[in-house]
């Protein structure tokens, strides 16, 4: 699945990295801690999380995530648009919580059957 | 300075941390009378007061600092939107109360006591004025970088907390620390030494490093201190000695 079809799928709103869309998504993972997401993230996921801070495009980058969707109806900083559109990284919103938006992936097939 | 003389220095006993009864977190004994007869105690020279995203006791526990011979800045520990805690420390009262009126302005919610707390504003005698109704232990709406620019604008030095902590530490909440934020230094926890800080936590690199008590109750301060090498127990010192400028230092 890319992930253009999820922002068509659940209207997301793509914020940055528009360039990236046809990105192949493989899995999900979601979370606020940084350092937790740096350590465990899937490679190819799309990520879940309430941060917007500038280091969040890093983490993505590192991981080399799909995608990151902001959950919750929060906004990234303003860096950070600009370095995910540097990146081509997609950047987008959501007003749900990562607990809604990750049950309907999860339903759809995204990252089903992975063990911990 | 203007005498051409060299400046006489002296090795400072510092916290730059420590919390009063108006933290929701702060133990009720922390009031300022209190305080400062704890640092005599602990023979500090020079402490900061650094309350969750207020400053309103500063102004009593410095004047009760006066009393006594010891040196207290006003300041704050500022959650900010990435749920990061970051000290704001200034020479100035009024800096101080000016950074917490834009903190204020970007801080929702009102206390529940029973919950989080009580908040209690007192006096240099001891004397509860009043709770503060705020949701000070909440976070901010303001970003990491806007609070240290804010910090700065007031002439104000700006400090990462507990960078080793997992709890509202900057490394544990963001991954790293952001390598363009402005940051005047990073404090570590009592929980380690500062002569290993850096081999313990390489993400601090090759920033300023000091560490504080964070104290809650009165029996923690003292737990933790920094010796600063400097010419006076001021603000403008204590940034001269984290930027190892003038012979200022960092002892240990």
């Amino acid at each position: 699945m890319r992930v253009r079809e999820l922002v068509e799928g659940f209207n997301l709103k793509v914020i940055a990295g528009e360039l990236g869309l046809d990105r192949e998504v493989k899995g999900g993972y979601c979370g606020d801690l940084l350092s937790d997401v740096m350590a465990k993230a899937p490679v190819g996921c799309i990520w879940m999380t309430v941060q917007g801070h500038l280091n969040i495009v890093a983490v993505a980058v590192l991981r080399e995530m799909a995608a990151i969707v902001i959950t919750g109806g929060r906004e990234p900083d303003v860096e950070t648009v600009q370095k995910a559109d540097q990146e081509q990284l997609p950047v987008l919103t959501s007003p749900f919580s990562a607990f809604e938006l990750a049950g309907r992936l999860y339903a759809l097939g995204v990252g089903a059957g992975r063990t911990p | 300075m203007s005498t051409g003389k060299p400046d006489v220095l002296r090795e400072f006993k510092t916290d730059l941390h420590i919390h009063t009864c108006l933290s929701p977190c702060g133990d009720w004994e922390m009031s300022p009378r209190n305080i400062i007869q704890s640092c005599r105690d602990a023979a500090l020279d020079l402490i900061a007061i650094c309350d969750h995203n207020t400053s309103e006791n500063t102004g009593a526990v410095r004047r009760e600092g006066e009393r006594h011979g010891i040196c207290v800045l006003p300041g704050l520990e500022i959650c900010s939107k990435e749920e990061v805690h970051i000290l704001a420390i200034f020479e100035e009262l009024e800096h101080a109360l000016a950074m917490q009126e834009w903190v204020y302005g970007g801080l929702e919610g009102q206390n529940q006591p029973e919950v989080f707390g009580y908040q209690i504003v007192a006096n240099e005698d001891n004397e509860v004025l009043g709770e503060n109704p705020r949701l000070l232990i909440g976070a901010t709406r303001h970003g990491l970088g806007d609070i240290v620019r804010q910090t700065h604008a007031l002439n104000g030095l700006s400090l990462s907390s507990h960078v080793d902590r997992p709890v509202n530490g900057i490394i544990n909440q963001l991954g790293f620390i952001p390598p363009d934020l402005m940051l005047d230094g990073v404090e570590i926890s009592y929980r380690i030494a500062l002569h290993q800080a850096r081999s313990a936590l390489p993400e601090i690199g090759d920033r300023p490093c000091i560490t504080s008590s964070d104290a809650h109750f009165l029996k923690d301060i003292g737990r933790a201190y920094t010796i600063l090498r400097m010419a006076a127990p001021t603000l403008s010192e204590i940034g001269l000695a984290l930027r190892g400028e003038g012979g200022r230092r960092i002892v240990t």
